[in-house]
């Protein structure tokens, strides 16, 4: 293959370049919720896109599958997926070969969303008669499978999702987005309505998955402990951009980015010792007018005047990306 | 000092069924708080916690006499208010206030600010004059650091951050000077970035204003940072009992241990590990005998699935409900 001189091995499943976009709100503008994001995923690796509500997080996940509501708008960028740039590809094409069958998502509070009056395991069917040219039988018989992969006693495929707990249901989407056997999954926020218990079984599964079948997996949230659990690599995202990007023991350990390094400070954990957490003053803007420059530096307390001018660059730093212009004066690096 | 006390108080709700004509079914109830006994010192962070259901907010409102306790006695400086009638009942009101986890259940949409924080103050009459109020609104709004408070008085609640929604919903259950707050899961709907800012305002006030809280949870690691004790709550009980360090760090029911060992920690080199449960939360309408953490837990004797374990101190200020630490 021609054009990847870094090699096929070293080659990411997914790369993400540059990519923008934007919802249209009437009479006010653009909302740039995607403005400029940039990773690569590699195989079998398990990325955390984290950030606060409203940064974009879904709104990546949503550009990347192509599943975008009318107001959106995708004004650029590359997503290269084994090696093909997906996104100038025609909706038919892509419908066919690449939603579901090669990237997959468990959808924010999809747990809610699977139709009430239909059997699980028919509804597991359905998503794979939608995408696969194979038999009714056959597609029942995959579904009970994938349920047994996820935990779920196959017998349950004949359940209503009444039937089943809050922790089952979403098991049972994760089954839905592993039906076509994707290369990646995005998991949006998936145990986010759970509580403490439910949701470590669900990161569990997760994770077993992911080693069991080398799937590479986004899995976005806004929890950083979550994060820290589950994934290698870490993408710090703050009103629609990354701003880190690196190893998960060197964003934890040496957050570089000041955003990166206050988020960690007002993060409470069940190990730490009593004390007064951090915050962050203010809130984060609104993205139909985020601000100039640094889109952080009217919280960031090392804001200068070139942070209130020019947007700063990503940078590699200590193996880690970062988005901050004065990253290595204030770390001595 | 014990400011409120709360013994053996029940909650129990009834719960309609379909029935067929002419048969006659027996009254189905979810038993939402079953038997809780606490008290809560003056000054003191009394937390709850425990997942979704298992009888915080219901423990919180009946304290507060906002819904009415099946039985029970709950004691405020040492008198049994529930048999306060209306108008004792009034101006006990104002000693006691509650935060919601969702700032618009206090905060009217149409309101201005001013408005919405004044509105206690005019229900019980408390202002003189126009002028008055307006003091006490500015002082209130920045107490919890709106300000300047003319630049929040006459905007409306959708104009403000969610963070800073919620500090109008504090200013408001502030502006009557009460002894006691119930903040029922004050932070959950806020940013990790913003929810320190809040905690770090309930704080400063409390020292400010000498208050106690009842700080309802379903998030251990907020509960270890904001509170002084902490109890424990399963299916309408309370399980586990103690200073928050001791529970949180040195857990002793069953349960807790499982709860504290889900958390995950902003730690990369720790991973939750095996969680010691089985199964899922029983039905509440249909509550297992004995204990009724019995059919979760990896430790059930015979004794547990048939007797209730009382709370009893195992360690000094530590209680626990659970066999496998009574004596004998
Ligand atoms: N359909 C839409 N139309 C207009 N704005 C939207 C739409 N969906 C999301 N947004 C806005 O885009 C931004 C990013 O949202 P989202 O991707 O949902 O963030 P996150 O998942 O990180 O919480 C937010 O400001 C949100 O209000
Ligand atoms: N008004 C009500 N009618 C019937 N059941 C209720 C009512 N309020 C709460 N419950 C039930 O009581 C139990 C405890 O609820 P709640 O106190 O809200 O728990 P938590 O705050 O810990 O999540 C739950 O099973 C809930 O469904
Ligand atoms: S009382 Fe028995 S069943 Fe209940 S938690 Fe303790 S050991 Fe387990
Ligand atoms: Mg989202
Ligand atoms: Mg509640």
């Amino acid at each position: 293959m021609r054009g990847v001189d870094v090699g096929v091995a070293a080659m990411p499943v997914l790369s993400v370049q540059d990519l923008k976009m934007y919802y249209l709100v009437e009479r006010r503008g653009w909302v740039r919720a995607v403005d400029g994001v940039s990773f690569d995923l590699e195989k079998g690796e398990a990325l955390g896109l984290v950030g606060e509500s409203g940064c974009g997080k879904s709104s990546l996940g949503i550009t990347i599958l192509r599943i975008l509501p009318f107001n959106a708008k995708i004004f650029g960028g590359k997503v290269v997926l084994e090696g093909k740039d997906i996104l100038q590809m025609p909706e038919d094409k892509f419908r066919k070969e690449i939603r579901w069958k090669k990237i997959s998502m468990v959808f924010q509070g999809a747990m809610n969303a699977l139709n009430p009056v239909m059997r699980v395991g028919d509804q597991i069917a359905e998503a794979i008669l939608l995408h696969e040219d194979v038999g009714r039988q056959e597609a029942l018989e995959r579904a009970r499978n994938l349920l047994k992969l996820v935990g779920i006693d196959p017998s349950r495929a004949n359940s209503y999702p009444h039937e089943f707990s809050g922790g089952m249901r979403q098991r049972a989407m994760i089954a839905m987005a592993l039906a076509c056997n994707p290369s990646v999954m995005i998991a949006d926020e998936p145990t986010t309505a759970l509580d403490v218990i439910v949701q470590a079984q669900i990161l569990k599964l997760i994770k077993d998955i992911q080693r069991r079948l080398g799937i590479s997996t986004i899995l976005v949230t806004h929890d950083l402990s979550i994060v820290a659990d589950l994934c290698d690599k870490v993408a710090v995202m703050y009103a629609g951009k990354i701003v880190e990007l690196g190893p998960a023991e060197k964003i934890y350990y040496r957050p570089l980015h000041p955003y990166t390094a206050k988020l960690l400070g007002a993060v409470p954990s069940v190990k730490g010792k009593r004390r007064r957490l951090e915050f962050i003053p203010g809130a984060p803007p609104d993205l139909l007018y985020p601000p100039p420059g640094c889109r952080f530096h009217p919280r960031c307390p090392y804001a200068e005047e070139i942070c209130k001018k020019e947007e700063p660059p990503m940078k590699e730093v200590n193996g880690v990306k970062v988005a901050c212009h004065r990253v290595e004066e204030l770390w001595n690096l | 000092m014990e400011l409120v006390k709360v013994e053996d108080l029940r909650k129990y709700f009834e719960v309609r069924t379909f029935t067929l004509p002419f048969t006659k079914k027996p009254k189905l109830y979810v038993k939402a708080v079953d038997s809780v006994s606490f008290h809560i010192n003056e000054g003191e962070i009394f937390g709850l916690a425990g997942e979704s259901g298992c009888g915080k907010t219901t423990t919180g409102r009946c304290i507060l006499r906002l819904i009415e306790p099946t039985s029970g006695r709950i004691l405020y400086r040492g008198e049994n208010i529930l048999d306060y009638d209306k108008s004792k009942m009034r101006i006990l009101r104002r000693r006691m206030q509650i935060i919601f986890q969702d700032p618009y259940e206090s905060i009217n949409p149409r309101m201005l600010i001013r408005d919405v924080v004044a509105e206690p103050l005019r229900v019980h009459k408390l202002a003189s004059s126009e002028e008055e109020l307006e003091d006490m609104v500015a002082r209130a709004l920045e107490d919890v650091k709106l300000v300047p408070p003319d630049d929040f008085m006459y905007r409306y609640p959708h104009e403000l951050s969610g963070g800073q929604r919620q500090r109008v919903a504090i200013a408001r259950a502030l502006i009557l000077n009460p002894e006691f707050i119930v903040a029922d899961e004050p932070v959950s709907m806020l940013d990790v970035s913003i929810r320190a800012e809040i905690l770090n305002v309930m704080l400063d006030l409390k020292e400010k204003y000498k208050l106690t809280y009842l700080f309802i949870t379903h998030d251990l690691a907020v509960a270890k940072y904001f509170c002084d004790r902490l109890a424990i709550m399963y299916l309408g009980k309370i399980v586990e009992m103690g200073d928050v360090e001791e529970v949180i760090d040195n857990p002793l029911h069953p349960y807790t241990k499982a709860l504290v060992a889900a958390i995950p920690v902003p730690d990369p080199k720790v991973k939750i590990g095996e969680i010691p449960i089985i199964g899922e939360v029983a039905n509440p309408l249909n509550p297992p005998p004995g204990c009724r953490f019995h059919p979760r837990c990896v430790y059930a004797k015979d004794i547990c699935k048939k007797e209730e374990p009382p709370l009893v101190e195992v360690k000094k200020g530590h209680f626990v409900a659970c066999h496998l630490y009574s004596k004998g």
